[in-house]
């Protein structure tokens, strides 16, 4: 099963309830997904470029580390903690080295991007919430997941959503047949999966067309061609959503649309605390059909 | 002296922003043991399994937009919803009748023995696949698969069929207004006979729905792929 969520802001004035919002949704799909939750937020630009880093023990890898990458880098670095994961910001000519660096520590990158900022783990949705506090986030547009494993094992890495390149994040629900055919063809394009998860080869597939000079919209129709399997996939960008489903849709996918925002669901019950639920605009998207919004 | 049933005109409203679903469904199921025959079910927000396996003339109201399943396994009872449906609304139903205002998600009537769906909106896809006596009727578009192994009733299109309509069909009937954007394996048009003008005028009244029975085209299974054949082994 899984179960997805996304929802993209048109106005500003939402934007300090975002987390309230997603989280709302996310915990309302548990049934379709217990094992884990995550959620990717496109938050306030920081002034610099986002290190989304997680650690199994974040009492003694987070303790000092903003002081020793800044001494690393020469330069100060702001740090914010949620639980397990970490925000570092840093400058753009020092993202590089500051992956590397962290990389080196042992810590889990989970994603990097101006805007972007991603926690997930295993655990109940409601319990994942409430360990990042979720609800306290604000931001422009977010998308999250509710796991029930079918292709992969229970962990942290294997939650999504999965981001492959800056700002980018990607959930699905489904599975993928061909996706060790596309590891390999991805890993010769220099967009090698880090996870034995079918979802993140999706994720490289997509980040590789947006790198070859794809739109949002074209790179999630590419999908409909060359990834075989069962999908629905909600993938977001700096200043994007979008949504597309396999030419069977049998993975369910429901959408809403008001003035205020555009909403995504597996299910209609997600959307149930979203304000003029009941005026909004509620359609399904249409099988082998790419729906994207961008600002 | 026996005491003579008799229904009250009392409406009972079951409130789920008050009460869990399940007690919701286990009233519904215990209606013939009381004196109400109407129901109203309040504060839906999309909830799965609502009004599943009545067995009594009732009828119940749902007021907004339900999840899977609703009104599933449905006998005698009629069941209107005043919002959208999730997937399966009606499956299984053996009789009495399902109306949605708003649309329905994928597999809309599956597997049902008898009575009537009807669905204001569109239903998407898979409607009526495998059907097996029901009359669904769609006054909007329908989406792919649908009618997928149909074996009898009656499926009644005022809008467009999408892809591989009735692939795979037995003996049920269907009728499209619009455009069938392509027809599955063994599913041809079929010439529109007095008798399928007679069925589908009534099916139309009773749907309330606004159509002439002639603007509509017949589709029904070319019974080619009954018995195996070699020739057309690639048509499975």
């Amino acid at each position: 099963m899984c179960g997805i969520v996304g929802l993209f802001l048109k106005k500003e004035d939402l934007r300090p309830k975002l987390g309230d919002m997603l989280t709302d949704m996310l915990i309302t799909m548990t049934d379709r997904g217990p094992d884990s939750a995550g959620i990717a937020i496109y938050g306030a630009d920081a002034g610099g470029h986002k290190i989304t880093v997680q650690s199994d023990s974040p009492a003694s890898d987070f303790a000092g580390l903003d002081v020793a990458l800044g001494e690393a880098l020469g330069t100060p670095v702001a740090m914010k903690q949620a639980d397990t994961h970490a925000v570092l910001t840093v400058a753009e000519d020092a993202l590089k080295p500051a992956v590397a660096f962290l990389e080196a520590r042992g810590l889990r990158i989970m994603g990097v991007g101006e805007a972007m900022e991603i926690y997930k783990e295993t655990g109940l949705p409601r319990d994942v919430a409430a360990r990042f506090n979720l609800r306290a986030m604000g931001g422009s547009h977010g998308i999250g997941h509710t796991r029930m494993a079918t292709e992969s094992a229970v962990t942290t890495l294997g939650a999504h959503p999965f981001s492959t390149d800056a700002d980018q994040c990607l959930v699905h629900n489904g599975s993928l047949s061909n996706h060790n055919t596309m590891r390999r063809i991805l890993s010769e394009k220099g967009f090698a999966p880090k996870t034995e998860n079918d979802t993140e080869v999706a994720a490289c597939y997509i980040s590789s067309r947006i790198a070859e000079g794809a739109n949002l919209g074209q790179a999630l129709e590419g999908t409909l061609d060359d990834l075989d399997g069962f999908f629905t996939f909600v993938m977001g960008t700096k200043n994007g959503f979008g949504v597309v489903r396999d030419p069977i849709a049998c993975k369910p996918a429901v959408m809403a649309e008001t003035d205020d925002y555009v909403a995504f669901g597996s299910e209609y019950r997600a959307f149930a605390n979203l304000p003029g639920i009941d005026t909004a605009r509620v359609w399904e998207p249409e099988p082998a059909t790419v729906y994207f919004w961008e600002r | 002296m026996a005491a003579t049933k008799q229904a009250v005109s009392d409406v009972q409203t079951l409130d789920m922003g008050q009460i869990e679903l399940r007690e919701v469904n286990a009233t519904l199921q215990a209606a013939p043991s009381t004196n109400y025959t109407q129901f109203e079910i309040l504060n839906t927000r999309g909830s799965h399994a609502i009004a599943v396996g009545l067995d009594a003339e009732i009828e119940v109201t749902v007021i907004g937009s339900t999840g899977y399943y609703c009104a599933g396994m449905n006998k005698l009872a009629t069941v209107h919803v005043t919002g959208s449906v999730g997937p399966g609304v009606a499956e299984n139903m053996m009789s009495g009748t399902v109306i949605v205002d708003g649309d329905a998600s994928q597999y809309a009537g599956a597997t049902a023995h008898g009575g009537l769906l009807v669905i204001k909106g569109n239903a998407s896809s898979r409607c009526g696949i495998s059907m097996k006596g029901i009359d669904i009727v769609v006054h909007g578009n329908i989406g792919h698969m649908s009618a997928f192994m149909a074996q009898s009733g009656n499926l009644v299109v005022l809008g467009d069929a999408g892809d591989a309509l009735g692939d795979s069909l037995y003996e049920a009937r269907l009728f499209v207004r619009g455009s069938v954007k392509s027809l599955g394996a063994d599913c041809i048009e079929k010439d529109m006979r007095p008798e399928h003008i007679e069925i589908l005028a009534d099916l139309l009244t009773r749907a309330g729905a606004d159509a002439k029975p002639e603007e509509f085209k017949r589709y029904g299974s070319a019974r080619k792929l009954y018995h195996f054949n070699v020739d057309h082994a690639d048509e499975y």
